[in-house]
């Protein structure tokens, strides 16, 4: 891998990570949080390359096009760096969803915390599904009690052939993203939707509850009176 | 004068010969020993890019049909992303190290004796707050700079566990148990000073190979600088890149039913957890919270995952074999896991 490739792949790989960065798009695979961190490791990154290119065209005029010395062996390994950028740029996978929510059990563990604040103003109250899981599995509904609440997340197929809704939490990058599943219960619930679709549920808090076979934790079900169908936010995970 | 180090570890290979250059002159250097291979150019891979550009003309995700594709690709990307500015950080405070410190810095900063080296490596690492992306760099740009390798591994090992932002995600992902924010603590500075001292007393220098450096000893100071960042991003980052994609491979295949099974089992679970914190490759700032949502396994077992994870992981021992070579990751990856699940068990028995 010579001087000039290696500087290109620098470009390259800076340049993805400022156009997700400076974009949405990093919302996909990362916390919020990292931006500014994402925006001057790609600055670093393209300077890098800069001087990388501006070295090499200057070593290659000083040596006036017949010396050139430094032919040392680079890490071939470096042309994977293509591939993140391959990735970012020509892919760009969506957000995890229903398919990885399906794979893991829903993730409840962290969060059993005994005291619960009231909830949010309003009527619905918006919640996420996160917090309301909490509630209704940790708090068996206390801080709920009659008062509806508004969630939003995406569908997903029950191993009963019910569907849930969930949501996936994420604490660093999508490699630790895990779900959480709400079951939905009452006539109002919605039907024949397909996986990943993205609605807004309304509804009250029930004592029903199954069990995910995936990790043997609860799934709490949600009452729902209205739902209707919304643009997947902006930024997909909760947490 | 100039402070650029020189190379000084045993084994580095030379630098090969010039090769004999086609005409054109706007490449100097071609795939330099590359097994015959055809030469691939920068501007070759401009071109096949710029031609996949045009054929898609945007971000389609639609091109990965099925969903676990689609997954892998995810979280690949995602990997990445969240360790792209470590990386750079880590790369960054390396070249800095080996251009701009004077090697008798270390000299002062540490103590003579080695086998005291470790525990004071040890506990510096609790002040870089990074994972452990940032930390294989760093540590080999201590050892060029002629730190003993016996605490540059301890460095190694604890900066990533030990640090402020590591443990208070852990006290987050653990609320109502600070204990295993102090087990985690003092299992991770237990098992990186007991790998420096086995380093010491059965560790050979030759299994250690830093790859080679001959353009830093001629180059002024900003321009050595920027040829420390260039080789480390694509020689670390490549790695880390070899790493991701297995770990992503890892995350889409392994049936996460197998867990429940396994977790009933205590010794079996702490192993389970241990294979586990290595195959995913989280990073240590987020596996706490991994960690913590797998309450069907003990808090030992748990304990073991976040003490191997920012030790030995499938990237981590990509990206070792990259900067030490592979006879040294061979030997010190298996290694750490033992004493890693050793010390993690004791902890875990004593203070959780």
């Amino acid at each position: 891998m010579n001087r000039q490739a290696q500087g290109v792949v620098l470009l390259l790989l800076g340049g993805a990570v400022l156009r997700a960065s400076l974009s949405d798009l990093y919302l996909r695979y990362v916390r919020q949080g990292l931006r500014p961190f994402l925006i001057c490791a790609g600055i670093v990154l393209v300077i890098a390359a800069i001087m990388t290119l501006w070295y090499d065209l200057r070593r290659t005029l000083d040596a006036g096009g017949d010396e050139h010395g430094h032919g040392h062996r680079e890490p071939g390994v470096g042309w994977l760096l293509i591939l993140p950028v391959l990735g970012l740029v020509l892919v760009a996978p969506p957000a995890l969803g229903s398919y990885a929510a399906g794979q893991s059990g829903t993730a409840l563990g962290s969060q059993q915390l005994s005291d619960f604040p009231p909830l949010p103003a309003g009527d619905p109250a918006q919640i996420s599904v996160l917090d309301y899981a909490s509630r209704a599995v940790f708090d068996e509904g206390h801080s709920i009690g009659p008062r509806r609440v508004q969630l939003t997340g995406f569908i997903m197929a029950a191993p009963d052939g019910s569907t849930y809704l969930a949501r996936m939490v994420l604490s660093c990058c999508a490699a630790d993203a895990r779900p959480v599943k709400v079951g939905l219960a009452g006539d109002g619930a919605p039907t024949g939707l397909g996986p990943d679709t993205w609605v807004q549920v309304t509804g009250t808090y029930t004592a029903q509850h199954t069990t995910d076979p995936v990790n043997k934790e609860q799934i709490p079900f949600l009452t729902v009176t209205e739902w209707h169908m919304t643009k997947a936010p902006k930024n997909q995970y909760e947490g | 004068m100039t402070t650029v180090d020189r190379e000084t570890a045993p084994g580095v290979v030379a630098p090969p010969a010039d090769h004999p250059e086609p005409p054109h002159h706007h490449r100097p250097a071609g795939r330099a020993g590359g097994g015959g291979r055809g030469r691939i150019g920068s501007v070759e891979v401009l071109a096949v890019l710029l031609v996949l550009r045009v054929v898609l003309r945007a971000p389609n995700p639609g091109a990965l049909s099925s969903p676990r594709l689609q997954t892998w690709t995810t979280v690949f990307v995602a990997i990445m992303v969240q360790a792209t500015p470590f990386l750079v950080f880590g790369v960054a405070l390396s070249a800095v190290i080996a251009v701009f410190v004077p090697r008798s810095f270390w000299a002062r900063a540490l103590p003579r004796h080695p086998a005291l080296a470790v525990p004071v490596a040890s506990c510096a690492g609790v002040v870089l707050p990074g994972c452990e992306c940032a930390s294989v760099p760093v540590a080999g740009s201590l050892m060029r700079s002629g730190v003993t390798p016996a605490a540059a591994l301890a460095f190694l090992l604890a900066a990533p566990a030990v640090n402020p932002i590591v443990l208070a995600s852990t006290a987050v992902a653990f609320p109502g148990r600070p204990q295993m924010v102090v087990a985690r603590a003092v299992a991770s500075l237990i098992v990186a000073m007991a790998m420096g001292w086995l380093w010491l007393r059965w560790g050979k220098l030759d299994w250690i190979r830093l790859p080679a450096r001959p353009e830093l000893d001629d180059l002024a100071r900003w321009r050595a600088f920027w040829a420390a960042v260039r080789h480390d991003i694509m020689h670390a980052g490549g790695f880390l890149a070899l790493g991701a994609m297995a770990a992503a491979t890892i995350n889409v295949v392994v049936p996460k039913q197998w867990m429940q099974t396994i977790a009933d089992n205590p010794a079996l679970g702490v192993l389970a957890m241990a294979a586990l914190a290595i195959l995913l490759s989280i990073c240590s700032e987020a596996d706490a919270f991994v960690a913590a949502s797998m309450s069907q396994f003990s808090l030992t077992a748990r304990l073991a995952f976040l003490v191997v994870g920012p030790m030995v992981d499938l990237k981590l021992v990509s990206m070792q074999a990259g900067v030490f070579g592979r006879r040294f990751a061979m030997r010190f990856a298996p290694a750490t896991v033992a004493v890693a699940v050793l010390v993690s068990v004791l902890a875990g028995g004593v203070l959780l």
